[in-house]
């Protein structure tokens, strides 16, 4: 499914079809047609929706981010745009009768996205590092101002809604109930993954990889380093505009949001916290961010803050992101000795996470002591209910978070020797390196 | 018959810097010619200058008779010449293999196809398996490029510079930085792999050019002051004064 994994299991590998690069997508679409029978709540279909439509949008946001090296401020531009089309055309096939099935809605976002790609990639792909940046974070912002005054477009505040039921049905099916959305959903959420990896196989595909180690190198091969990031722009426009498709027929309406530097700023956030090196890397991202979305923010009032401190921390110690985390794992298991690593990750990893919760925790009940409202002094954590003006929890989390970070620190050394052994013989870095 | 490639009265200045002073040259098909020179003499800016890097004061560059003003590198590389540089120019996170794969992939016509699939192809993936062959990295066709030693490193890029099928290749100081083993390897390389091709190359190692190439330039503050075969040139009073005599000393 990566670069790396084909390249380690085969000895001649084309990065071409074959069972270890089929086998995962098999298991994901079985997954995803599964997931619904596991998980049948009507808010758990919504959540699985939005994750489909997020995985699309971080896939086509990683074509350029990963593939292309281009850091854009300012994608969610691409997938509102073709959201706001669908949610137009959505309601001319009501108002018109256009016989346009729902199903192939997202291909208009996708036709609509690429369109604004093809104007802006126009320009903005001279060059890559920061004038390229800087011009993504202008047209973000200059596109979000629009959606206030261009009112018949955007719709001003209120934005654009619809209802996806009065098209055509499609084999009977109208699209009233959260399942068929789902199915609609996954079976493009397939499809576009699928593309985006076909893409990153093509010859336009690798040379985006080529200009973005080297585009000095790409040049002196032929290859105009500027057209091939406009080629990548313009693709990355398409999946983006599908997930605003995608968008449009399960919430049936977007406004400002959809556009605003805010979903342009997360989705870069969760590209990376899944990892930009690898191809699944932004659909770990996705699903992890979602989840912590929704589930965690239904706990917690300051789930933002843990999102952003994660996002902070795999900055600064996991640049692969939580995809490259995993892929570390490889050599070791190449190596069959992943097992040696079980009791170390234990002994750390398990002090660590119960330190980090301490750490939770007090943000928590620091939180609660200075905004509850006045005489509500109790409060529940982990299922256990306390009163934040009493001194005994406030001792318990500081004590446990304190000693299980002491209990971190002192076995991390056992397990970063461990980790050490576990890849002699593999690592061709340490082999290889000048 | 029309020269591989010919420089008429070129010049590049920086700022009020002259460089490059007028450089006249002519390297006809199938010659191998060795520019030499002490340092700052401006070989690198004239391969610059050649490859379209950097726009010329004045002048002009032919390839095959084509005048190569304003066109940009990647122009020139389609129009048949190919480069390397002095500082390791490769794709370092890309596999070795992806390296030379990708500089196939222009020469076999497939420009910015987004139909085709590069593993689909026999005669790409051969290719570069070929190419591997000859640059004796096949052993490490699966690591990243970025971890291979110097000297693989250096072999890689002549790979990818060659790959292309360009008739005129340049090379700029391919055996810098090498130990005495690893600079025999790169010359035998190099030998072997512009086999009929028209080969240009800056070198600083002596021993190198006279036994590689069939003429030798040298280069002096942006002038060239003696042009002919190699043992002309190491006769040339004008040339030991200016640079031999410095060079042959310092061996001694």
């Amino acid at each position: 499914m990566t670069d790396t994994t084909s390249i380690m299991t085969k000895k001649r590998s084309y990065g071409g079809l074959s069972t270890g690069t089929v086998a995962p997508w098999v298991i994901c679409t079985a997954i995803l047609l599964v997931l619904p029978y596991v998980f049948q709540s009507n808010s758990a279909l919504t959540i699985m929706n939005q994750m489909a439509i997020t995985i699309v949008f971080a896939l086509a946001y990683n074509m350029l981010l990963g593939q292309g090296g281009m850091l854009s401020f300012g994608h969610a531009v691409y997938m509102g745009m073709g959201g706001f089309m669908c949610m137009h055309v959505m309601n001319w096939v009501e108002y018109q009768n256009i016989p346009l099935p729902l199903p192939l809605l997202p291909v208009v976002g996708g036709l609509f996205g690429m369109g604004m790609a093809t104007i802006i990639g126009s320009f903005s792909t001279r060059t890559a590092g920061t004038v390229f940046a800087m011009i993504s974070l202008g047209i973000g912002e200059l596109i979000a101002a629009s959606s206030v005054i261009v009112v018949a477009f955007f719709g001003g505040e209120e934005g654009v809604s619809g209802d996806r039921t009065y098209g055509l049905p499609v084999f009977g099916y109208e699209f009233l109930t959260k399942i068929e959305v789902y199915y609609l959903t996954a079976g493009w959420l397939v499809l576009s993954a699928l593309l985006m990896y076909l893409f990153s196989r093509t010859p336009v595909g690798r040379m985006a990889n080529a200009v973005r180690d080297n585009p000095e190198r790409a040049q002196f091969l032929g290859y105009s380093a500027r057209w091939v990031r406009f080629y990548s722009f313009c693709a990355s426009g398409f999946f983006a505009g599908v997930a605003g498709g995608l968008f449009a027929i399960n919430f049936e309406i977007l406004t400002e949001e959809n556009l605003n530097l805010v979903t342009s700023g997360s989705i870069l956030l969760i590209t990376f916290l899944g990892g930009v090196g690898f191809f699944f890397g932004p659909i770990i991202g996705a699903i992890v961010f979602t989840l912590l979305q929704s589930v965690l923010s239904l706990q917690t009032e300051l789930w933002q803050l843990y999102v952003g401190a994660l996002f902070v921390l795999t900055v600064m110690y996991f640049p692969g992101g939580l995809a490259g985390v995993i892929m570390m794992h490889v050599a070791p298991y190449k190596l069959g000795k992943l097992g040696t690593l079980v009791v170390p990750y234990f002994k750390t990893v398990l002090p660590a996470a119960i330190g980090i919760l301490g750490l939770a925790s007090f943000c928590e009940i620091m939180f609660h002591f200075k905004h509850a409202a006045v005489g509500e002094n109790d409060m529940s954590l982990f299922g256990i209910e306390f009163s934040t003006h009493s001194p005994l929890p406030w001792i318990v989390i500081v004590g446990v978070t304190l000693v299980c970070f002491w209990i971190a620190k002192r076995n991390s050394a056992e397990l970063r020797e461990t980790w050490g052994n576990a890849n002699v013989l593999s690592s061709p870095k340490e082999g290889g390196a000048q | 018959m029309t020269a591989a490639l010919e420089l008429e009265g070129l010049r590049k200045s920086f700022g009020k810097t002259e460089i490059i002073r007028g450089v006249d040259l002519s390297i006809g098909k199938g010659e191998r010619h060795a520019i030499i020179g002490p340092n700052g003499a401006g070989k690198s800016t004239l391969f610059n200058l050649i490859t379209g890097r950097f726009p010329q004061t004045s002048g002009h560059v032919r390839l095959h008779g084509h005048d190569l003003a304003g066109k940009a590198p990647f122009e020139i590389n389609r129009m048949g010449l190919s480069r390397s540089f002095q500082i390791t120019n490769i794709f370092p996170k890309m596999t070795v293999f992806e390296n030379v794969r990708c500089s196939l992939l222009w020469s076999m016509g497939y420009k910015y196809s987004f139909w085709n699939m590069v593993s689909k192809s026999r005669a790409l993936n051969e290719g570069a398996e070929e190419i591997l062959e000859q640059i004796n990295l096949t052993s490490r066709r699966d690591l990243p490029a970025g971890v291979l030693s110097y000297a693989e490193q250096r072999a890689l890029e002549i790979g990818i510079t060659i790959a292309g099928g360009a008739d005129v290749i340049m090379l700029d100081e391919p055996t810098a930085g090498m130990s005495n083993t690893e600079t025999d390897y790169i010359v035998g390389l190099i030998e072997k792999v512009t086999e009929g091709k028209t080969l240009i190359m800056v070198e600083h190692d002596m021993g190198v050019v006279f036994g590689l190439c069939d003429r030798i330039s040298v280069l002096v503050y942006g002038e060239i002051v003696a042009t002919g075969e190699p043992e002309a040139v190491r006769a040339d009073q004008a040339v030991q004064e200016a640079y031999l005599g410095a060079a042959l000393e310092a061996e001694h």
